[in-house]
């Protein structure tokens, strides 16, 4: 049986490879760009506002799936034509970017009034205020609910199957009809554990790095 | 000197302050007192540039100058917040340097000297290095007052100082407050709490309510 695992071995971390790519690159645009959205979300021009509600309602309230394939499918009619990969992650950072909108939205408007009033009477600018002062108490809230995003991210990204690309769990769908087995499934849960395992522990930290203050 | 000359506030066009004019010498203390509800604290809103006036002037040592709109590192006004609001994430020593670091262009070695002698001075010493949640309301209150002294400021602005502070403590509190007078400070005091307004001020301003 170890044999086999070291047969499949190869094709399943080479769609494991695949997954961690959809994953980072999601994050690395969708967390900032989350950030940029909460604040128009929070802007008191009302045109803008409107906009970004009408955003995070469409992303929020269709699934994941659904979206893959119209990004995929459906915007080459329009004129717009992505490769499978940039399909994957044009849809899972513009639907991911509204999850982490709202959750940041959640966070500057648990920062009380007093705080920009006490950092403004003492001479500190808008930026210094939001750097040293709002920023780092956002993220210690927004931290927990970030962090649930992240770990259903690693397990969203699967649903790239539907657009034809080759990950993780693609990659044990495959050999386990080839061979008639259910053992490169076993092999595919295990590597997802390992995955969110990582991602946990990692969040773990910051919390505890977090957590000198209150 | 501090001087206020017919200032007028509203709020959607009811009146808060009408027309109310004042002085408050260097050094000395002002209590302002009234009912809730009077605009104590909306007039020392005013004074702190954190709410602009519809009519008045405000002449601080001879000049006019507008509080919300005053950049100028010569005439801070300090203010201790009724919930002290200090940073959270950051230790007391940091809550103290961090605007003469970025406001004042203090260098950090001048910041912290000059922060460690007022942590002394108001009996914070060996509380540098904890947070604000690990400090009682007492200790706050005064890492809001180091805090902002730091600043170096002409006039020092209380909102409330005794509100909420067990009642044991209002005589330190008024112990801080003279022996800064005692220092040459200016200093401003809301208060709905008279005895406290007779045995610190020089000065008591009473505020009534504005009828219709």
């Amino acid at each position: 049986m170890l044999h086999y695992f070291a047969e499949i071995l190869p094709s399943l971390l080479s769609g494991a490879w695949m997954t961690i790519r959809i994953f980072l690159w999601t994050l690395i645009i969708s967390i900032p760009l989350g950030v940029v959205v909460s604040l128009g979300l929070l802007s008191k021009f009302s045109p803008l506002r409107w906009i970004l509600k009408f955003y995070v309602w469409l992303m929020r309230g269709t699934p994941l799936l659904l979206q893959l394939i119209f990004v995929f499918y459906g915007l080459p009619i329009i004129g717009v034509i992505f490769q499978r990969y940039d399909a994957a992650i044009f849809a899972f950072a513009l639907n991911y970017t509204a999850y982490f909108a709202e959750i940041f939205r959640g966070g500057f408007q648990a920062i009380p009034n007093g705080q920009f009033e006490s950092a403004r009477v003492l001479r500190l600018t808008r930026w210094q205020t939001l750097r040293k002062i709002v920023i780092p108490q956002v993220v210690k809230i927004v931290v927990p609910s970030i962090g649930n995003e992240v770990v259903n991210l690693v397990k969203d990204s699967s649903l790239v199957y539907v657009i034809g690309l080759g990950d993780l769990l693609r990659a044990g769908n495959i050999a386990s009809a080839r061979d008639v087995t259910l053992l490169p499934l076993v092999a595919v849960g295990i590597i997802y554990l390992i995955l969110t395992g990582i991602c946990t522990y990692l969040l773990r930290r910051v919390e505890q790095r977090l957590s000198k203050w209150e | 000197m501090l001087e206020l000359k017919d200032i007028t506030k509203r709020f959607d066009n009811r009146t808060i302050l009408n027309k109310m004019s004042f002085q408050v010498p260097d050094g000395e203390i002002l209590a302002i007192v009234g009912p809730s509800g009077a605009g104590k604290t909306t007039l020392l809103r005013c004074i702190t540039g954190l709410e602009t006036v519809d009519g008045g002037d405000f002449i601080l040592d001879g000049e006019k100058f507008n509080p919300a709109a005053n950049r100028d590192n010569d005439k801070v006004i300090g203010v201790v917040f009724q919930d002290f609001q200090l940073f959270p994430n950051l230790t007391v020593m940091d809550n103290v340097t961090l605007a003469p670091e970025l406001a004042l262009k203090m260098n950090k070695a001048d910041a912290t000297k000059r922060a460690q002698d007022l942590i002394d001075q108001l009996s914070l010493s060996g509380k540098e290095q904890l947070y604000p949640f690990q400090l009682s309301g007492g200790q706050k209150q005064r890492v809001a007052i180091v805090r902002a002294l730091a600043m170096n400021p002409k006039i020092l602005c209380y909102d409330e100082p005794t509100s909420a502070l067990d009642p044991d403590l209002r005589q330190t509190v008024e112990q801080i407050i003279l022996n800064l007078k005692s220092e040459k400070m200016t200093q401003i005091v809301v208060t709905h709490d008279m005895q406290f307004a007779k045995n610190i001020a020089d000065q008591i301003l009473r505020v009534e309510p504005i009828d219709a």
